[in-house]
């Protein structure tokens, strides 16, 4: 199953609320078309829901990493919510768990930013 | 087993890796990522390896023994210097969009070896079923 998503605005934050997979050719591509769209329209305080994202590759970490670089490039801030067991083992592994302000609660996550 | 230089090659290859890893005793979290690194592995021989050459093949083979699950994966292309690969936990690196996928085979798997051959390189994957006993 490749990767699908829905976006929302709670107080002014955009969540991309994610579902599937971030793998190379299947949800990276969308992911990285998705962020440079809100940035487009200005949306520039980004959260990324991952609870239902079941799977992630190298190529997908590499979508996220360029994601969080886009927005702070655009002068926003992008923030990684409710991660699975999967992906949070994996950017623990590559140390992107330091590069990532990570949320587990979607209130939280949205009151955090300035 | 013997694939096409392409993309959709990459999706069989690791859902045998991920069956084998459960049926070695893997829970399914262990399982999802050994499976995860051979596809890495995989994508970097079409990509990296052959460059998509449809006149280049991907050689994989799985060996499920008593002791480990082992995984080859062989390509045609010009070799591989794995340790010309920069260190993706480096500060100056922490930000590249690529260059996690041997990084994460090495984390994952207990022993992966480079093996040059004539040509390309073949990944060697292990994973034992029950942890070694560190020696004293």
């Amino acid at each position: 199953m490749s990767m699908t998503y829905t976006t929302r605005d709670v107080g002014g934050v955009t969540i991309v609320d994610l579902s599937g997979k971030i793998t190379l050719g299947e949800g990276g591509v969308t992911l990285r078309e998705e962020v440079r769209k809100l940035l487009g329209e200005g949306k520039k305080k980004i959260v990324l829901n991952l609870a239902d994202v079941n799977y992630i590759d190298s190529s997908g970490l590499g979508e996220l990493v360029s994601a969080y670089t886009a927005v702070k490039n655009g002068g926003g801030e992008l923030k990684l919510l409710n991660l699975t067991s999967k992906v949070r083992d994996l950017l623990v592994i590559t140390k992107l768990v330091t590069v990532f302000d990570v949320k587990d609660n979607e209130a939280a996550a949205v009151s955090s930013f300035a | 087993m013997t694939l096409e230089s392409e993309l959709s090659s990459v999706d069989p290859v690791e859902a045998k890796a991920e069956g084998l890893a459960r049926e070695a005793g893997f829970d399914e979290d262990t399982s999802s990522q050994i499976a995860m690194v051979v596809r890495e592995a995989v994508i970097n021989a079409i990509l990296h390896g052959n460059k998509k050459d449809p006149a280049k093949q991907v050689q994989v083979s799985y060996e499920l023994n008593a002791e480990a699950l082992r995984i080859k994966i062989a390509d045609e292309g010009p070799g591989l210097d794995p340790d010309s690969v920069p260190d993706p936990l480096a500060p100056e690196n922490i930000l590249r969009s690529s260059g996690r996928g041997i990084f994460l085979m090495k984390a994952i798997m207990d022993e992966v070896h480079f093996h040059q051959l004539n040509p390309g390189t073949e990944i060697e994957m292990i994973k034992y079923r029950v942890k070694k006993e560190l020696s004293a």
